[in-house]
């Protein structure tokens, strides 16, 4: 029994080292992948073709998820303002919470899920049929060839991404108050638009999801990089990606809330 | 994937993300009617600012005409001191009293300014000599719910 | 060793351990230009771990295998990457770019590494899909082609840049006998061509004996034998009798090692057997 506890916590302290072992891989992948940047920057070519995949084919889910969320704000919203004869302020509710929290944090866990899953899988897949050290071997950095693209296209990508989704979503909002409902259109718009600042609240929002798409796209590209070249490695690292980076957008998201929205 | 069609998406997404961000700064927040490169700075003091908060709307006559920048606290006079900024097409009498209102029954607070006779104009860094207070809802409703606690016991609530 | 011709890669005492279990111990070696040669073992034994120390991506832990003159993991990663634009290596399955035509899989390293006029690059690209007989299948995804057919744009690929050392890993495993013959004929015919020399790390013995210059036997990480094909062949060693001949039972043993097989079988039954420690 004794022998059974201590091994327990023996099992436990392991896990632990190794997730620090991991994070501590992934900061030096992260350098790695920085220093490597201006090689990847110089084929700029090679940041568009990835943005194709991973900006362009998520355009669609991140569309409609967006319209729905916000029709579905702009439903909540009505119900709960009205009890407070306010139902004017949908404009401001379902604007900020999309600028703020929604858009960036939704539209991060869709990449995740979407686009970040994809890099995960296609990365393990070049190192499991060895086209990495094909590469390599070829005198060509896999990490400025293959890495670099993937994560600044993931950079690139997720601001727009976010913009699209909490544009569809005060359109949605709108078409629910407005059109649905019958909010006056006039204070829809002017209530949202006294109280939605550029710099505090779409500028703010705008830096959340470029630094969760980064968030987002280290995991991806370092998941792949890092796992065992094998079926069962790939799908495991596909899942540890979307796993790791949610909880990693969320964690990040309060720590940035926090910083920037204290005194507002 | 055609090198060239596929170039085509990415521009039209880019453009498109682009698109969203301006909708987002014009028709949904207010970059287009603030102009925060021209303003001035005006100081005024208050015995009680309520729930004032910075960048809360300086109005005259119901147009936004500046922003709260700063709420400090005035240890000599135990005042609340509120630096506004004021868009300088906007020039206002010295004898300009400021007012701290609620926009609604529960709406946010607002700085009105109530224009007077004067005609020499405040400058920058000029002190609002006459001000109003804000009026303390918290005291109002609970004086209200005071006073029907008393009638009926079960009462209060939100 | 009795070839002749300017030493290109020698190894020198080459040891290399994972964590603490040795690969290779003591490995010597000389490949002279123009030569194929050929190392043979069974699965496991460390031959790909011998490529992958000559290519630089892993560090012996003793000893040197210097190209040249030139030891490769004394080298800075700028130098290596210049020692690897003169080296061509066929992967095990082929290892082509999955997201790239045949075209643009052999172009690669032309485009990444020279700033030759993409006409330029057409002409050369085409030449050596020529080489391989796959001229005409250079519009074609790598999913398109079959098991011998990548292993030839591999090899294409390989030799885009013309490098003076070509390494083979496996280049026959898992190739029907035709296209096996073919990638045969097409390592000797190019070695010859580039004027380079060539290491093949194969278990194939009959297809090596035919095409390679000399052969070494590696059996747990060291030299076990080595001669030319002709001295393999009337070979009287246990071991190369055994490889040569494909015996199932020799030096190398069929079975893995165990307890005692009658012990294992009387067992009582309810023992449970593989992963019973948990």
């Amino acid at each position: 029994m004794f022998e059974r506890t201590l091994d327990s916590f023996r099992g436990l302290g392991r896990r632990v080292t190794d997730r620090v072992w991991r994070l501590g891989s992934a900061a030096r992948f992260f350098m790695l992948v920085l220093l490597a940047s201006a090689t990847s920057f110089r084929r700029f070519s090679l940041t568009i073709r990835e943005v194709y995949f991973t900006g362009v084919q998520s355009l669609i889910i991140i569309l409609v998820s967006g319209l729905f969320v916000g029709m579905v704000l702009g439903l909540q919203g009505y119900d709960t303002l009205q009890r407070y004869g306010s139902s004017e302020a949908l404009g401001i509710l379902v604007a900020l919470s999309l600028v703020r929290e929604l858009g960036p944090v939704v539209a991060g866990l869709l990449f995740a899920s979407r686009a970040g899953s994809a890099i995960t899988a296609e990365i393990g897949l070049m190192k499991a049929t060895e086209q990495l050290v094909a590469m390599e071997m070829m005198a060509v950095d896999p990490i400025a060839r293959v890495i670099g693209p993937r994560f600044w296209s993931g950079v690139i990508s997720m601001p727009l991404l976010a913009a699209l989704f909490s544009a569809m979503g005060i359109c949605g909002g709108y078409l629910v108050g407005v059109q649905l409902i019958g909010v006056d259109e006039g204070s829809f718009w002017s209530q949202m638009q006294a109280s939605v600042d550029f710099r505090d609240d779409i500028l703010n929002g705008v830096i959340k999801s470029a630094v969760f798409g980064a968030i987002v796209s280290l995991i991806a590209v370092f998941e792949g990089y890092d796992c065992n070249g094998t079926a069962e490695g790939v799908s495991a690292a596909t899942t540890r990606t979307v796993v790791t980076s949610s909880l990693a957008i969320l964690a990040a998201d309060f720590i940035l809330t926090a910083f920037m929205f204290r005194g507002a | 994937m055609n090198r060239t069609t596929l170039d085509l998406w990415v521009g039209f997404f880019v453009a498109i993300g682009l698109l969203a961000l301006v909708f987002l700064a014009l028709k949904v927040g207010n970059l287009a009617s603030a102009s925060m490169a021209d303003t001035y700075t005006l100081k005024a003091k208050f015995d009680n600012i309520g729930g004032l908060k910075v960048r809360a709307p300086v109005k005259s006559a119901g147009v936004v005409v500046g922003r709260v920048v700063s709420i400090g606290f005035d240890s000599g006079s135990y005042e609340a001191v509120v630096m506004l900024n004021v868009d300088k097409r906007f020039e206002f009498p010295r004898d300009t009293f400021a007012k701290i209102l609620t926009s609604g029954l529960l709406g946010e607070q607002y700085v009105g300014l109530a224009v007077g006779g004067d005609p020499a104009f405040l400058k920058a860094g000029d002190t609002i000599k006459k001000t109003q207070s804000a009026v303390v809802m918290e005291d109002l409703i609970g004086q209200f719910l005071f006073n029907k606690a008393q009638e009926t016991p079960a009462g209060g609530g939100k | 060793m009795k070839v002749s011709g300017e030493s290109l890669v020698r190894i020198e005492n080459l040891s290399f351990a994972y964590d603490s279990r040795p690969v290779l111990q003591g490995i010597n070696m000389e490949i002279h230009r123009g030569k194929v040669v050929a190392i043979m073992g069974g699965s496991g034994c460390g031959k790909t771990t011998l490529l992958r120390l000559i290519g630089g991506q892993i560090r012996p832990t003793q000893g040197a295998v210097r190209i040249e003159g030139q030891a490769v993991h004394e080298l800075d990663q700028d130098g290596l990457y210049q020692l690897r634009r003169r080296m061509g290596m066929l992967f095990q399955f082929g290892a082509l770019f999955t997201d790239m035509s045949v075209f643009d899989n052999v172009a690669f390293q032309m485009r990444e590494h020279t700033d030759l006029p993409e006409d330029l690059i057409r002409d050369l690209v085409l030449m050596k899909l020529h080489a391989v007989g796959l001229r005409g299948a250079h519009g074609l995804m790598p999913s398109e082609l079959s098991g011998g057919m990548a292993r030839r744009v591999a090899l294409a690929r390989a030799i885009a840049l013309d490098p003076m050392i070509m390494m083979y890993d496996e280049p026959f495993a898992g190739l029907d006998p035709i296209s096996l013959g073919v990638v045969g004929q097409l390592i000797r015919k190019l070695n010859d061509a580039l004027g380079a020399c060539s290491i093949v790390v194969t278990h194939d013995v009959q297809e090596s004996l035919h095409i390679v210059d000399y052969i070494y036997f590696v059996s747990e990480g060291v030299i076990v034998a080595e001669g030319t094909p002709d001295e393999i062949r009337a070979s009287s060693d246990p071991w190369v009798h055994q490889f040569v001949w494909a015996e199932a039972d020799g030096p190398v043993p069929f079975h893995y090692p165990a307890g005692a097989y009658r012990d294992e079988i009387l067992r009582p039954s309810n023992v449970k057997l593989g992963g019973a420690h948990v």
